[in-house]
């Protein structure tokens, strides 16, 4: 079955699995991990350059660029102001003007504070960033989101790092169903049905971190995605059955042995 | 004299530019950005652009991250 391109800002991918670089025991897990995975796109952090510990190497020796688009975040901040700076230096240590636009709200959930967001996205666009905004799961924060120029909307299937699958299976469903923009379900993958579940509903991909990083064989866990993502994706343009109360026989009711019913 | 440098007081000889910081740093510069009193400091102008008395200056890189 072919399958229309995924395309973000006229870029195309063909993985449709975008994996992150943290929480990974080792630079080599990391790397075997990306590759198991079969992703284009692989996600880093900005921070402050560690003055005291130079000898620490540096990340980018461990991401081939001819290989995986790298795509910024500004995770760690809590405010629009914040989240901006940390996107211009982003932009120009060089890599790209692409960027995952995260403005926490709550330390706890680490649910993003829609209003600050949506104005740093407004921000960001008007300086020709490509802006690919983490999101909670509400299909108006995702309009006005896309109203702002966002290059994607990435809802949350769950909190960062939570493990629990899409909580609000719905809510992504009408998301996609109104967006213009690509659907990127990030963080909440604790395994590979969830997955598979965000790619039924719909997502044109799905983001993910501590579900492949944090798993006992991250390799493994990399392969499981790529498949679950591939085969989620498949369900979707498939066409799934509708859901009915009660059974419906798959062999003829015609023709058994034997008629004695009372 | 006195700077900020990454959120911590620092103490160098100076002023001096942001390429000669990023070297007495030994810090490699096409590695990192640099920003300036809230602005980002454009790579072709670390020769040019001054560090002084009280500026604040953040230096960051890329690390693992989600």
């Amino acid at each position: 079955m072919t399958d229309t391109p995924f395309v973000i800002a006229g870029r195309v991918f063909s993985s449709r699995l975008i994996v992150g670089t943290g929480k990974y025991q080792s630079h080599g897990l990391m790397v075997q991990a990306h590759d198991a995975s079969g992703a284009e796109m692989v996600t880093v952090a900005v921070r402050r350059v560690n003055l005291h510990d130079r000898s620490k190497e540096s990340l980018l020796d461990y991401l081939d660029r001819s290989r995986y688009f790298i795509l910024p975040n500004t995770g760690g901040c809590y405010t629009a102001e914040d989240a901006i700076r940390t996107a211009r230096l982003a932009r120009e240590a060089g890599l790209s003007n692409w960027i995952k636009l995260e403005v926490i709200g709550d330390e706890l959930t680490l649910y993003p504070d829609n209003a600050a967001l949506i104005e740093a996205t407004r921000v960001l666009v008007g300086e020709d960033f490509v802006v690919l905004p983490y999101t909670n799961d509400d299909p108006v924060v995702c309009r006005k989101l896309e109203d702002a120029g966002a290059a994607a909307v990435m809802p949350l299937g769950a909190p960062i790092g939570s493990g629990l699958g899409i909580q609000n299976p719905n809510n992504i469903r009408i998301i996609k169903e109104r967006a213009s923009v690509p659907v990127i379900v990030d963080a909440g993958v604790g395994t590979a049905s969830d997955a598979a579940v965000a790619m039924e509903l719909g997502a044109d991909a799905v983001l993910m971190n501590t579900g492949i990083a944090g798993a006992q064989d991250a390799v493994a866990m990399a392969e499981a995605m790529k498949l679950a993502v591939r085969a989620g994706r498949l369900a979707y343009l498939a066409g799934r059955i509708p859901r009915k109360m009660y059974g419906s026989a798959s062999s003829p009711l015609e023709g058994v042995i034997s008629g004695l019913r009372t | 004299m006195k700077i900020e440098l990454n959120g911590e007081p620092f103490e160098l000889a100076g002023p001096l530019t942001v390429f000669e910081l990023l070297a007495r740093l030994d810090i490699d510069s096409r590695r990192v950005a640099v920003e300036k009193n809230l602005t980002v400091i454009k790579r072709g102008e670390y020769a040019r652009a001054l560090v002084s008395e009280g500026d604040r200056i953040e230096i960051v890189n890329f690390v693992g991250g989600g």
